[in-house]
This record gives structure tokens, C-alpha cells and sequence, in this order.
């Protein structure tokens, strides 16, 4: 049984919850849960999610087929919070998902995925070398592509070499 | 040292009690068979590998940040320096990326030129892995005859492009050049030439018995694991799923043109050694329909002299000789990608690595990989 666009987009809008609101938060906020013009992005669902809850929406992909894609970082030092990037791919219909945790720049701390699919394992290790972003519960956090001994991380935007 | 899990031979032995002598084997990161800078650290009993973690950044060159550092059209080389045997399809994801973003529209007959030496690059591409595999094997000599096909393509890109590795051919909105008719009959004569080449490995090398019985049920790489490590390309096909990015994220003029996706569903080594003969004659198929049907036209579109890209995020996905390349460029509205994310096939294809090679003898995990036709470079960017 293949999924569909609606209802990965439900599971997800009823995994997520209510979403609290901070008090600094814009008006506006985007949905949690988007559906997206491929043409225009290269996804077609993006999604927003907690940091506690990658590995539920890791599970809910999982349970429906989906391979994992890549693992990346961005930061936003301006902000003062760091992004994990989680890319999905189908390999049956043509469906690619986004889902994206933001997590504090001073503690950057994240569940680790990689129990769910073993190949994020590699992909936590490298985001853990760029940005110092830690995996929690990740079975091997050592330095990757980076030297043995590195203990610095390129990709902060404050990096200085 | 010793790993927790019972390990079931090659042969149908059972390890149930730790072996009384195991040892540390390096191969890498200088050695022939890891094409590149390359270490496995291999715990082994004998013959066997109990445990064999890739160790990898040797060749490490952070080309993300790189691509911080610089505006995109600066960056555009370095994406044909990732994967030095696939550049063409390197750039191509990253252009496709940048006018996905800028919403430039590229003309048809670009597109069309762009198909004929994605395709040209992906043949050479896999004429490399083919015959390095089995230079691995222990046969010399097809490399021999692979490098004599490549260089017939090698000529063609020179002459339109000027590189023969590491092109630069595409740009935003188009290419550099237009092609001319020695570069149109050239790639008309190589289609039969290749056709016949084709004809000739299969009674050389594919029914050869001794490669038979290197590679058959040799490293099964299944669907299932495929699907967990998120393995791309060659190897996902040959584990029997018809995943191919040009059917399943059409990109650039692809749905205009008839083609298979070849497909077995061992799952072995043999199964991907055939994924890849046979889509060199698929990739054939698709420059003889292109060639006929390329329009006239300019080659380049309208390009802003200062090229900036909406805030946003922009993904775009090429079928690459060894499997998926994406590109995520993250922009905040300067002519800077905020953030440029390079995921390349190798990485992800060598990944399974560790858990499909348990309990092999080291020559099969030496045949497996060599069916995994790693770049270095890719892997580490």
C-alpha cells in the first residue's frame, strides 16, 4: 500500500499536535505541515517538527516505505537556533519529504534516528562534524570526515579557522 | 574487538563462541582495490571478516563550505571535482538547483545537448567502474578496451567543451557552447561503434565462467538494506527495485524519451555488473532519439548579470552514473548560497557496507566492493 500526499500530510499534522506558541514567536507562523509545489522546491511535503519528535516522524516514514535521504545542518546564527534537515525519498511513488527540528545554538542536542534507519548513522556523524550538532543515544559520534583528533566545526557560521 | 552478534559464515558455518585469534587487517588507505584513499579496518578470523568499518576523509576537501564562500557561478566548478568520472551530471544538478531557485528558463536545444552528454559522461562512467572492477578480479585486459571507449568520448567533450574530466560545460541557463556537426556525426558514429563494443564484453567478459563464479550470490546487497541506508543507483537495481531519478523526479527533457530501467532482483554482484551493461545500451537509446530530434536554437537563456536566488530552500536530483546526487541550496537572498548540501550516492552506497560484508571471505568483499564502484572524492567530498 502506497502512501499519499494527504495522508502522510494528516499523520504528520496529528503527530505534531498542537503547536505551543513563545511569546516572541511572529504573528504568522507557517503551518507546521506544508505541502509544497514540486517544480518550485524539489520536495513535496515539508515538514516541521519538535526536536523530541524526529524520531516518531522518522517511525511514521519508516512504517510507510520511505528511505532515508540525507542529514544535514544549517545554521542560523542570527537566530540563535541550528536546523537539522531530514531528506526522504520513496522508492515506489514519487514522494519526497522534508522534515526539519530546530534546536538551540548554545545546546545542541537532538535524538539520534539512526535505531530507526542504520543509514543515518554516517550521515549523524558528518552533521556532528560540522556543526557540533550532538545525537543523542548515536551509537559512534566520533570525528568522520574531519581529522581523528578535530574538535572544531566548519560549517557554524562564527567559525573561525 | 569481538562483535556481540552470532556471524553465519560464508559457506553456512556458525560463529557461536568468540574466536580464539582474530586479527586487525588494513587495507587502505593506500591499496589498489579501494580506488582511492580508502581504509577499511577489518577484524578478521583467518579468512574470514568478523567486523569491516570504512574508515573515510581521507580526500576530505569541504566543498560546502567552499560553496559558502563564493557566488554560484563561482561554485559551479567545484561540483565537477566531487565525482571526477561523473562531473557532467555533478554540474548538472547543481545548475538545475540554481535555476529551480532564480526560475530561469533554459531553451530546448540546450536541453537537448545537456541530454546527449549526460548521457555520453554516464557511458565513460560506467566503462571506468567496468573495467577497474575487473582489473580488481584479476582480468587486465578489459580495462584496456574500456579506456580505448572512453577515449572516443573524452575527445567529443574536449571538443566542445575544452576539459576531458572535469567539464564546466553547463552554466545557469544554458551552456557555454554550442555543439557543432563534428561533435552531432561523432556522437551519431559512436552509438553503432558502442553497440558493437557492447556485443563483444558480453561474449568476453560477461559469460566468462571465472567472473561468473566471483560474482554470482557473491555480497547480496537486498532491497530491504537498500531501502534502510538509503543506497541509490546501480546497486538499489540491481537488488531488483527500477528506481531511477530521471523516471521518478523527471528532470530536464527526460520524459520525452523512450527507456528501460534495468533491473535484477538478485541482488548479488552479478546483478549489478548487468544493471550497468545493460544501461550503457539503454543510455545509447536515449542519444540516438536525441540526436534525432534536437532542434535549432540558441543555447542560453536569459541569465540576471547578478544572479541571486530567493530566500528559501531548493532541492534538485540527478541520476548520476552511480546513483542519486542532490544538491539542497539553502539562500537567504544574497548572491552567497547560505548553505549549500551536496548528497552524493557513494556515501550512502558504501554505508551497508559493514553489515553486508560480515562473515565474507576477504576476496568476495573485495568483488563486493568493486560492484559498488566507489569514487573516493564522493564519498568525502
Amino acid at each position: 500500500m502506497n502512501p499519499t500526499l494527504e495522508q502522510l500530510s494528516q499523520e504528520f499534522t496529528r503527530l505534531i499536535g498542537p503547536v505551543p506558541t513563545a511569546p516572541a514567536a511572529p504573528a504568522n507562523p507557517p503551518p507546521p505541515v506544508q505541502v509544497v509545489d514540486f517544480a518550485v522546491r524539489g520536495v513535496n511535503l515539508d515538514v516541521t517538527v519538535a526536536p523530541g519528535q524526529v524520531v516518531a516522524a522518522a517511525e511514521l516514514l519508516n512504517r510507510h516505505g520511505f528511505s532515508i535521504d540525507t542529514i544535514t545542518g544549517v545554521d542560523w546564527l542570527a537566530e540563535g537556533q541550528m536546523e537539522v534537515v531530514y531528506d526522504y525519498l520513496h522508492f515506489a511513488v514519487s514522494l519526497r519529504v522534508a522534515v526539519r527540528a530546530r534546536v538551540p545554538r548554545d545546546h545542541p542536542e537532538i535524538p539520534t534516528i539512526s535505531l530507526v534507519f542504520p543509514g543515518a548513522n554516517w550521515h549523524e556523524r558528518e552533521t556532528h562534524d560540522f556543526f557540533g550538532i550532538r545525537f543523542v543515544g548515536h551509537p559512534n559520534l566520533t570525528p568522520f570526515l574531519l581529522p581523528e583528533d578535530a574538535t572544531f566545526h566548519p560549517l557554524r557560521k562564527d567559525y573561525q579557522p | 574487538m569481538i562483535p556481540p552478534k552470532e556471524i553465519t559464515y560464508a559457506g553456512g558455518g556458525v560463529l557461536s563462541a568468540p574466536p580464539e585469534e582474530s586479527f586487525v587487517l588494513n587495507l587502505g588507505p593506500q591499496h589498489p582495490a579501494a580506488h582511492g584513499v580508502l581504509r577499511i579496518k577489518m577484524t578478521m578470523d583467518g579468512e574470514w571478516i568478523t567486523r569491516a568499518e570504512p574508515v573515510i576523509g581521507y580526500i576530505h576537501r569541504m566543498h560546502e563550505k567552499m560553496g559558502e564562500n563564493r557566488t554560484y557561478a563561482k561554485f559551479l566548478p567545484n561540483t565537477s571535482r566531487i565525482d571526477y568520472l561523473a562531473a557532467m551530471h555533478y554540474t548538472h544538478a547543481f545548475v538545475g538547483a540554481v535555476e529551480r531557485g532564480a526560475r530561469i528558463e533554459v531553451p530546448l536545444r540546450a536541453e537537448y545537448i545537456r541530454v546527449i552528454t549526460s548521457e555520453l559522461q554516464r557511458i565513460a562512467s560506467h566503462l571506468v567502474g567496468w573495467g577497474a572492477w575487473i582489473m580488481d578480479l584479476g582480468g587486465l585486459t578489459p580495462i584496456l578496451y574500456a579506456f580505448d571507449d572512453r577515449e572516443r568520448i573524452l575527445d567529443l567533450m574536449e571538443h566542445i567543451c575544452g576539459a576531458r574530466l572535469t567539464y564546466c560545460y553547463y552554466r545557469f541557463g544554458g551552456l557555454c557552447n554550442d555543439v557543432d556537426d563534428y561533435f552531432l556525426q561523432g556522437a551519431r558514429d559512436f552509438v553503432p561503434y558502442m553497440r558493437g563494443r557492447l556485443k563483444m564484453y558480453r561474449a568476453l567478459v560477461t559469460d566468462n565462467i571465472i567472473l561468473r563464479k566471483r560474482l554470482e550470490g557473491i555480497g547480496i546487497i537486498d532491497a530491504e538494506m537498500c531501502r534502510r541506508y538509503g543506497v541509490t543507483g546501480p546497486v538499489l537495481r540491481g537488488a531488483g527495485v527500477p528506481y531511477d531519478v530521471r523516471r521518478a523526479e523527471p528532470y530536464s527533457i527526460y520524459p520525452r524519451f523512450e527507456f528501460a530501467i534495468p533491473h535484477y532482483p538478485a541482488g548479488d554482484s552479478m546483478a549489478r555488473y548487468l544493471v550497468r551493461m545493460d544501461e550503457m545500451e539503454q543510455s545509447l537509446r536515449i542519444i540516438e532519439q536525441a540526436l534525432d530530434q534536437i532542434p535549432a536554437g540558441p543555447v542560453m537563456g536569459k541569465v540576471p548579470r547578478v544572479l541571486k536566488l530567493p530566500a528559501g530552500d531548493y532541492c534538485y536530483a540527478v541520476e548520476a552514473g552511480r546513483g542519486r546526487f542532490m544538491v539542497r541550496i539553502v539562500s537567504d537572498g544574497k548572491d552567497t548560497p547560505y548553505r549549500v548540501k551536496l548528497r552524493t550516492p557513494c556515501f550512502a552506497n558504501l554505508s551497508p557496507f559493514e553489515e553486508a560484508s560480515k562473515g565474507m571471505i576477504l576476496p568476495d568483499a573485495l568483488a563486493m566492493l568493486g560492484s559498488l564502484d566507489l569514487v573516493i572524492p564522493d564519498i568525502d567530498r
